[in-house]
């Protein structure tokens, strides 16, 4: 007997997941629900080449249409999913229309962390998470405007250089003491620090954002107590896990919808996958990661799990961002403690950092060092030991140190 | 637009038409044809986009640059015909290539 499997969120994941579900040999009919007006696209240029204009709207979809028919994928889009009945093994769209399924596969991805100041909601303040969101700054994106730029981190920094380059006038406001914090070692925040003020963008570390100031719409910004003004405000604070879908239907959450290694909640039936979840991660606590790598990964999982082929999920995490010509590739989940090694020279723009943990590779940070990205993501699932001054010796080729 | 076949490690052939200034793996990947991850988007910066080119194809081909090559030494079980089909954008001559898929990209 075929399952019929429904699939609410049309992202990354749910791509994947259509494209492994049908290699896997599930031969039950698809379908695949989303809000937004378009079938899953890539989500990683919006920030960088699209954003800058050199890479066009057709190369963001994941796959082409023929791929969705050939795969007898119904796609249901411009719908939102507005309740799971569990009782029924129904799903209720926005518009009342009920669709029953045998499995049902949550992608739902995640929200942005909205600005909570005064002044937050006036025009002229953007966030990036969508097509139409870079539709509307570019519209606004003009040689000499002023962007003030919220949070230091990936989005932020992206969209900083692609502003920079356009001939912006940017300042990015960090509240921590360097950029990227969460997310990368010092001597790589460091590094890009330099590499943006180097551009001409301002760097205000230190400084929390206490209010947007405008009639009406932006005219400036008020942070650390001084104010700058500003023409354009683009928000990169974070994003929350859309899990409330869940929630309500009664599956635990914990800012993530809680899955197995077969990305499985805690009903048989329902399965997770990707930026909306938090699972154990290889080093045995929980995690929620945000990123292309685990929404391919887990999708591909729960693919297994519903083929009746279970296979446990341990994939070593993987990022990259790129920002003017720097490609930063990052391996493995840095920790507080980890002994870090540098490799390379950051003045000559080719680098990387490992961090050892025990002795044995724990992650990898690269900027146009794709070699060292490579193999350090290697070392890190086969759990392997690498002297730290080998490591630190750039005369010995990287394929040569294990 | 140009007719290019994919052939999986099984034997099996996907003609895909791709259109011109497009990468073989995009035109590839967007097609559901298995065996290509290309794990980086086409930035030549991760080798599982590496593919084998028909021997009557390769010197038609534009060469490969020193990036490319560096990446390759990344790929598994490579041959003198290996490139990464990111890095190959699609013209109008290449209508009717053959690319051939390794097992693994891992
Ligand atoms: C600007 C930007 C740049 C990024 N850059 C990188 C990068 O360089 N590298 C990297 O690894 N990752 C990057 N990411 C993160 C990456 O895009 C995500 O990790 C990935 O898209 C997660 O896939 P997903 O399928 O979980 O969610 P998504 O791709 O976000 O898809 C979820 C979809 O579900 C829809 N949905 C939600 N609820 C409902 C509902 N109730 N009914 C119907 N539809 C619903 C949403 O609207 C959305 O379309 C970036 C993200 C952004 C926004
Ligand atoms: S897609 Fe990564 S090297 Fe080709």
């Amino acid at each position: 007997m075929s399952e019929r499997l429904i699939i609410v969120g049309a992202g990354q994941a749910a791509a994947q997941a259509v494209q492994s579900l049908r290699a896997e040999g599930f031969d039950g009919p698809i379908t695949l629900i989303g809000d937004e007006a378009w079938p899953p696209y890539q989500r990683p240029p919006l920030s960088k080449a699209y954003l800058l204009g050199s890479f066009a709207r057709e190369r963001l979809f994941l796959k082409s249409d023929q791929f969705y028919r050939e795969s007898d994928c119904t796609l249901i889009l411009g719908a939102r999913v507005a309740a799971i009945h569990r009782a029924e093994k129904t799903v209720e769209l926005a518009d009342g229309r009920k669709l029953a399924f045998d499995k049902l596969l949550l992608t739902t991805g995640t929200r942005v962390r909205r600005l909570r100041c005064p002044g937050a909601d006036l025009a002229g303040v953007h966030y990036l998470r969508d097509i139409a969101d870079v539709d509307g700054l570019q519209a606004v994106f003009r040689p000499g405007a002023r962007i003030a730029i919220v949070g230091g981190g990936y989005i932020g920094l992206e969209v900083a250089a692609v502003a920079a380059k356009r001939g912006l006038d940017v300042t990015v406001f960090e509240a921590m003491d360097r950029l990227m914090a969460r997310a990368v070692s010092g001597p790589v925040s460091d590094f890009f620090a330099a590499e943006h003020e180097k551009s001409g963008v301002k760097l205000k570390l230190r400084t929390g954002v206490e209010a947007i100031e405008g009639d009406g719409r932006v005219e400036g910004i008020k942070a650390g107590g001084q104010a700058y003004p500003a023409d354009i405000v683009l928000v990169g604070i974070g994003v929350l896990p859309k899990d409330e879908l869940a929630t309500r239907a009664g599956l635990a959450s914990q800012d993530g919808i809680v899955v197995d290694g077969n990305g499985r909640t805690g009903d048989p039936a329902i399965f997770a996958a990707g930026d909306c979840t938090r699972h154990i991660g290889r080093e045995g606590t929980a995690i929620r990661l945000e990123c292309v790598q685990n929404a391919i990964d887990q999708a591909r999982h729960c693919a297994l799990a519903i083929a009746g082929k279970p296979a446990s999920y341990s994939e070593v995490p993987w990022f990259w961002s790129d920002q003017y010509d720097l490609k930063l590739q990052i391996a493995g989940l840095a920790r507080a403690g980890d002994q870090i090694v540098l490799r390379g020279d950051p003045a000559a723009r080719k680098f990387s950092v490992f961090h050892l943990r025990g002795g044995i590779v724990a992650a990898v940070e690269a900027v146009n060092a794709a070699p060292d990205y490579l193999a350090g993501r290697k070392w890190i699932a086969d759990g392997a030991r690498i002297a730290a001054e080998k490591l630190a010796d750039p005369s010995i080729p990287i394929k040569q140190m294990a | 637009m140009a007719k290019i076949t994919f052939i999986t490690h099984d034997g099996k052939a996907h003609v895909v038409e791709i259109a011109v200034g497009w990468s073989l793996m995009e035109g590839a990947v967007k097609n559901g044809v298995l065996g290509i991850d290309a794990d980086c988007g086409g930035a030549c910066a991760c080798a599982t986009c590496h593919v084998y080119i028909d021997p009557a194809w390769t010197a038609s081909l534009p060469p490969k640059a020193d990036t490319e090559e560096a990446m390759l030494d990344f790929a598994l079980v490579t041959s003198p015909n290996s490139r990464l089909s990111c890095q190959i954008r699609v013209t109008s001559d290449m209508d009717g290539l053959i690319v051939r898929l390794p097992v693994s990209q891992h």
